[in-house]
C-alpha cells in the first residue's frame, strides 16, 4: 500500500453527480440597511480624520506660542512683530523643535501601527525587535567611547537600531520552534535585553561628570537643543518612510491576516512585511537619534486611533499619524514650558501615555487590549 | 468562469527539520469544476495537500499544474486571482467590520499601493449578501458568533472570485443551519465553474457534497476517484483502521462504525 500508489496517478471523475436541483436561493436581508450604515460610517470616519487634522494644526499653533518667554506659558502673537528676541525664539528655537516633535510622534505612532499589524499583536511597539534598545546602545556607545557630537550620535544610533533588527531577524530564523511571529518576538526580547545590559554597562563606566548626564538625559528622551539642522537632517528619511507606510495603508490589513490567508490573497507576506519593517525602522532610528528613547507613543496611539476610527488601517494609520504628532507636540510643549527647567519628554510621554492607557482599559475592561 | 483542472504529479514533500516525509510520490488529477473531498485521520496530510495546491508550500520534487500550467509560472497576483482559501479557524487579531474584512478578498485585483475601488465595494457587498450577511456589513467581527464569522470568511473568499476554492474543514464547529448554508454556497460555487477541494473529518459531509473523494492516510492517497467507487465501507475501514459501513437509504449515504 505504501509505494504501490506512488507512481499511480489517481484520475478523478469529472462527472457531476446527479441533478443537484436548482441552487437554492439564499435569502439576502435587505442590502440597503447595511449599505446605508456603511456610508454613514465612512462619512463619520472622514469627519474624524479632518477633525484630527484640525486638532493637530491647533496644537502646533498653540505650541509655537507657548513657552517660558517672555513670561511663563504664553507669548502674545503681536510680540512677533515688536520683539526681535521673540522672533528669534519663535523661528530658531520653537519651530524646529515643534517640527522634530511632530516627526517623532508621527513616526512612533505610524511605526507602532505597522508593527502591531504585521506582527498581528496589538501589544507590540517600535521598541520591539531590538530597534529602540539597539539605537539607545549605539547612542550611548558613541557618547562614552568617542565623545561623539550630535551627528556621530545619530549615525551610531541608526546603525545599531538596524543592527538590533538584523540580529533579531537572524536569531529568529535559527529558533526551531513556534511560528515566525513568536520566534521574532522572542528573538526581539532577547536582543533588546542584551542591548539594555550593554547600556547599563556603559552607564557604569561613563565619566560621571561629563558623559553620564548626557547619557541619562538621552535615555530619558528629550528634544532639548534641537536646531533647524538637526530637525531637517531627519526630515527626508522620515517623510519618505511615512509616505511609503501611508501608501501601503490598505495593504497592511491584508498583511495582518494569517500567513496562509494573506498568501492566498496574492501577497508575498514575508517580503512585503520586511519592506514595511525596514521603512518603519529607518524612520524610528532617525527620530530616536535626535530625541533619545521615548516610549508609550508607539504603543498607545495606535490603540487610540483604532478606538476612534476602527481597525481598518486605511483610516486608522492616517489617524494614528495625526494623533501621534499632536500628542508628541503637546508633551514636548509641556516638557519645556511647565517648569523653569526642562522635564525629559520621555518621562512626560510615559506619564500621560500610561494614564491614557489605564483609562482605556477601565473604559472597556474585557476587550480594551484587543479592541479594534 | 471557465473551470480549471489541477494536477499533482509525483509530489514529494517533507516539513523542514522533520524526519518523516508527508508525501512520497503523490499523484492526483482533479478535473475542472468538480467538488473533491479529502478525507482522512488527523495528521494524514490533508491541510498540507491544500497548501501545496495553494503554493504556500513547495514540493521538494514533483509538479503542481493549474490549468495544465506549472504553478510556479504564475505571478503571486495571478495565483491570488486563481486560488482562494478558507483556512481552518482563521484567527483575525484586529476587530475589522465584516465589510472591511470581506473587501480584503479583492486584494489580488489591486496593486500594493491601491485602495479598494467602487466596484470592489460592490463585489464585497454582493458576496456578503450571498452568504446572507448583508445586514452584518458594519458589525465588528468580534461581535459575531463563530458560525456567523465562518460565513464572513467564506464571503471574503467569494469576493476573491477564485476559480479554485480550497476549504480546510469548512464546517467544523458550525451548527446545522450554518452548515447547510456553507454547503449550499460551495455547491453554487461549483455550479458556477469553480473547482472546489475541501478537507473534512465528517464522512457524512463527503456523501452529500462531493463528486470525488481522496482518502488519505499517513501521506498516501489510499484511494481516490468518483464518490460511488471510492466511498465504500472497505476503503473507509482501511483509512481509519476501524470497521466502517456505508448504508444507502433513498440515495443518501449514512456512515456506521
Amino acid at each position: 500500500m505504501t509505494q504501490g500508489h506512488a507512481d499511480q496517478t489517481h484520475v478523478l471523475s469529472s462527472q457531476r453527480r446527479g441533478a443537484r436541483g436548482k441552487p437554492q436561493e439564499i435569502a439576502a436581508p435587505s442590502p440597503t440597511a447595511g449599505s446605508l450604515g456603511l456610508r454613514e460610517a465612512a462619512l463619520r470616519r472622514r469627519r474624524v480624520l479632518w477633525g484630527l487634522a484640525a486638532l493637530t494644526l491647533l496644537v502646533v499653533g498653540a505650541a509655537s506660542l507657548s513657552g517660558r518667554y517672555p513670561a511663563p506659558y504664553w507669548m502674545p502673537p503681536r510680540l512677533l512683530l515688536e520683539d526681535p528676541l521673540a522672533r528669534q525664539i519663535f523661528f530658531n528655537l520653537r519651530l524646529p523643535r515643534i517640527l522634530a516633535a511632530l516627526l517623532l510622534g508621527m513616526t512612533l505612532a505610524g511605526a507602532g501601527t505597522v508593527f502591531q499589524m504585521i506582527f498581528r499583536n496589538p501589544l507590540v511597539e517600535p521598541g520591539f525587535l531590538g530597534v529602540s534598545q539597539g539605537a539607545a546602545f549605539g547612542a550611548a556607545l558613541s557618547i562614552v567611547a568617542w565623545n561623539a557630537g550630535s551627528t556621530g550620535i545619530q549615525a551610531s544610533a541608526a546603525a545599531f537600531g538596524f543592527l538590533g533588527l538584523l540580529l533579531s531577524d537572524r536569531l529568529a530564523r535559527r529558533i526551531r520552534y513556534g511560528g515566525w511571529t513568536l520566534r521574532l518576538v522572542l528573538a526581539g526580547i532577547a536582543v533588546s535585553a542584551l542591548f539594555s545590559a550593554g547600556v547599563g554597562l556603559l552607564k557604569y563606566v561613563a565619566d560621571p561628570l561629563t558623559q553620564l548626564p548626557d547619557l541619562v538625559f538621552w535615555m530619558m528622551g528629550a528634544l532639548w537643543g534641537v536646531t533647524w539642522s538637526k530637525a531637517l537632517s531627519i526630515l527626508p528619511v522620515t517623510v519618505i518612510a511615512l509616505l511609503f507606510l501611508l501608501l501601503m495603508r490598505w495593504r497592511l490589513n491584508v498583511l495582518a491576516l494569517d500567513e496562509a490567508t494573506a498568501f492566498s490573497l496574492g501577497a508575498s507576506p514575508a517580503r512585503e512585511r520586511m519592506a514595511l519593517l525596514l521603512a518603519a525602522v529607518a524612520a524610528v532610528s532617525a527620530v530616536v537619534s535626535i530625541s533619545g528613547v521615548v516610549g508609550w507613543i508607539g504603543l498607545i496611539v495606535p490603540h487610540l486611533a483604532r478606538r476612534l476610527l476602527g481597525a481598518d488601517a486605511q483610516t486608522a494609520l492616517p489617524g494614528a499619524l495625526l494623533i501621534g504628532g499632536a500628542f508628541a507636540v503637546l508633551c514636548d510643549t509641556l516638557a519645556r514650558s511647565l517648569l523653569a527647567g526642562e522635564i525629559p519628554l520621555g518621562i512626560l510621554a510615559s506619564l500621560i501615555g500610561a494614564a491614557i492607557f489605564i483609562v482605556l482599559m477601565l473604559a472597556q475592561p474585557r476587550t480594551a487590549m484587543l479592541s479594534g | 468562469m471557465t473551470p480549471i483542472s489541477i494536477t499533482l504529479s509525483d509530489i514529494h514533500f517533507r516539513y523542514d527539520g522533520r524526519e518523516v516525509a508527508v508525501f512520497e510520490g503523490l499523484s492526483l488529477e482533479i478535473p475542472p469544476g468538480s467538488i473533491t473531498a479529502i478525507l482522512g485521520p488527523n495528521g494524514a496530510g490533508k491541510s498540507t495537500l491544500l497548501y501545496l495546491i495553494l503554493g504556500l508550500l513547495a514540493p521538494a520534487q514533483g509538479k503542481v499544474l493549474l490549468a495544465q500550467r506549472p504553478q510556479h509560472s504564475y505571478s503571486r497576483r495571478e495565483l491570488g486571482q486563481l486560488v482562494g482559501l478558507v483556512a481552518q479557524e482563521e484567527v483575525i487579531p484586529f476587530n475589522f467590520t465584516a465589510q472591511e474584512y470581506v473587501l480584503l478578498g479583492r486584494a489580488p485585483y489591486l496593486n500594493l499601493l491601491e485602495t479598494p475601488r467602487p466596484q470592489d465595494l460592490e463585489i464585497a457587498h454582493h458576496a456578503l449578501a450571498r452568504v446572507g450577511a448583508a445586514d452584518m456589513a458594519s458589525r465588528p467581527l468580534q461581535m459575531l458568533s463563530g458560525g456567523e464569522r465562518q460565513l464572513i470568511v467564506l464571503a471574503r473568499a467569494l469576493a476573491q472570485e477564485p476559480r479554485v476554492l480550497l476549504l480546510d474543514e469548512p464546517t467544523a464547529h458550525l451548527d446545522l443551519g450554518n452548515k447547510g448554508r456553507v454547503l449550499e454556497l460551495v455547491r453554487q460555487q461549483a455550479e458556477a465553474g469553480a473547482t472546489v477541494i475541501f478537507t473534512t473529518h465528517e464522512p457524512d459531509l463527503v456523501g452529500t457534497l462531493a463528486d470525488n473523494v481522496v482518502l488519505m492516510r499517513a501521506g498516501q492517497a489510499l484511494a481516490a476517484g468518483p464518490l460511488d467507487e471510492v466511498f465504500t465501507g472497505e476503503n473507509l475501514s482501511r483509512t481509519y483502521n476501524v470497521p466502517v459501513h456505508v448504508l444507502q437509504v433513498e440515495g443518501k449515504r449514512f456512515i456506521v462504525t
